[in-house]
Order: C-alpha cells, then structure tokens, then sequence
C-alpha cells in the first residue's frame, strides 16, 4: 500500500493569523483486535505518532491509539506569524516514517 | 470423593478464573487510564467542548471534536471500548487554537470523554453519550 498523505491549507491569510490545516493519510489503522478467517488475531499496526511543525515550531503532536479511525484526519488551528514551510510528520508502527511538506504565504 | 481440602482448592481455582479475565482482558480500564493521566487530580466540570453526533451509523468512523480555551493538552477516552484511550492531543507554541477534529472508533453506545490539561496544571473534564448503531472495534 502506498501511503499517500494529503493536506488542505486556505488559500490565504496574513501574518499572524491562526489558519485551520487538515490533513488526512491513507493507512488501515489496524487495531490488533481483529480476527482473520482462521481466528488467529491480527497484529496491530497503526500510526502511533503524528506531528505538524510550522518553520520548525511544534503546532501540534499527536499519540494515536487504535481507536483513531483507518486513514487518520487530524485538523487543527495553526499560527502563521510570516510565510514558510510546514512540516508534517506520521510514525507508523512498523517503524516507517512518512513526511510531508507544504509551503505556505502570508500576505 | 472430595476432601474438604481439594473442595477449597476448586473454590479457590474457580475464583481465580472468574476475576482473571476481567483484569486481564483489557489493558487498562477506563478508571485506570484517566487515573493514568491525571495522577488523581481533581477535574474541573466544564470549560472543554466535544462536538460528536448523538447517533452514529457506523461506529468504524465517528466525527469528534473537541476544544479547550486555555489547555496544553486534551486526552479523549472512548468508556466504552476496551481499550479507552484514543489519543493525546499536545498543543506547541505555533498552535493557533487549543482544538482538534478527528475521527474514532467506537465498539459501542457509550460515554465518550475529554479530559485537558490546562497551562496551570489543572484538568478540566467533560463527556457526551454517543449511540452507535454499527459497532466499530471488528471482532
């Protein structure tokens, strides 16, 4: 599966403001409660971990549990003081690190 | 036959496997993860806002929102799950609002909790029923 994440930031806004930014990464967010066909339970694998970094300042850092839904949408509020680069950040259980950037200017 | 020994050592097995499960089977109960996270503090009534739908169709993805003017950091737990927590929202320095939307899982109709810690150290609590139609923990 390839994990592809997506984020909607607005259009605009000015220095200083607090912008909403949602974001969303496909991943099946398995719970390790489930059972296969055989009975024999699936092991968990989840996004335990997601972070979003605004010109290296922590916005917001997420511990994720399994009762967070397959393909985790996370949405919050962001401050922008001047134009720059977000750093998104998602830590799957298997150990991989998925990232994405998005660059972003004020007016 | 029975000898009044081997009747208290059934008793005593019998017990056991009866408690057992209800200790075992799940990490942590709902008691135990909030107690996990505020140490036993007092929590204060109000001043956090879920916004989640009275009735959800389908317990796999249930929009839950939350807001808390003033906190660090909110905590979300599903009572009813059987493991309770959710996830652990921190607020950094470039947070614009002490908010978060997402979506949860929930196994069943059920309580479903906020807890924020608030900038002085103090927690302030809050919860909304949540009916859910479809359960969402697979099985």
């Amino acid at each position: 599966m390839t994990v592809r994440p997506r984020i909607r930031l607005p259009r605009s806004a000015s220095a200083g403001d607090s912008i909403v930014v949602k974001t969303l990464i496909n991943h099946d967010m398995e719970s390790g409660q489930r059972r296969n066909s055989a009975g024999e339970t699936i092991p968990r694998q989840i996004i335990n971990r997601f972070t979003c970094e605004y010109n290296g300042v922590m916005v917001i850092d997420v511990a994720l549990e399994p009762a967070i839904s397959a393909n985790p949408y996370m949405e919050f509020e962001a401050l922008v003081p001047e134009s720059g680069e977000f750093l998104f950040t998602w830590y799957d259980d298997n150990g991989e690190v998925y990232t994405a950037t998005e660059a972003f200017e004020v007016s | 036959m029975l000898t009044r020994r081997d009747t208290i050592a059934i008793g005593i097995g019998a017990s056991a496997a009866v408690l057992l499960p209800v200790t075992g089977a799940y990490a942590l109960t709902t008691e135990e993860a909030i107690t996990a996270y505020t140490g036993g503090a007092d929590m204060a009534e109000g001043g956090v806002t879920i916004t989640a739908p009275e009735i959800a169709e389908n317990g796999n993805t249930v929009p839950i929102s939350v807001e808390a003017p003033g906190a660090t950091e909110i905590i979300l737990i599903a009572t009813g799950n059987p493991t309770p927590n959710v996830g652990r929202f921190t607020f950094g320095p470039g947070s614009g609002a002490p908010m978060v939307a997402t979506r949860i899982r929930l196994g069943r109709t059920q309580d479903v909790m906020a807890i924020a810690k608030m900038e002085d150290g103090s927690f302030a609590s809050t919860a909304v029923e949540v009916k859910v139609t479809i359960g969402g923990c697979g099985g």
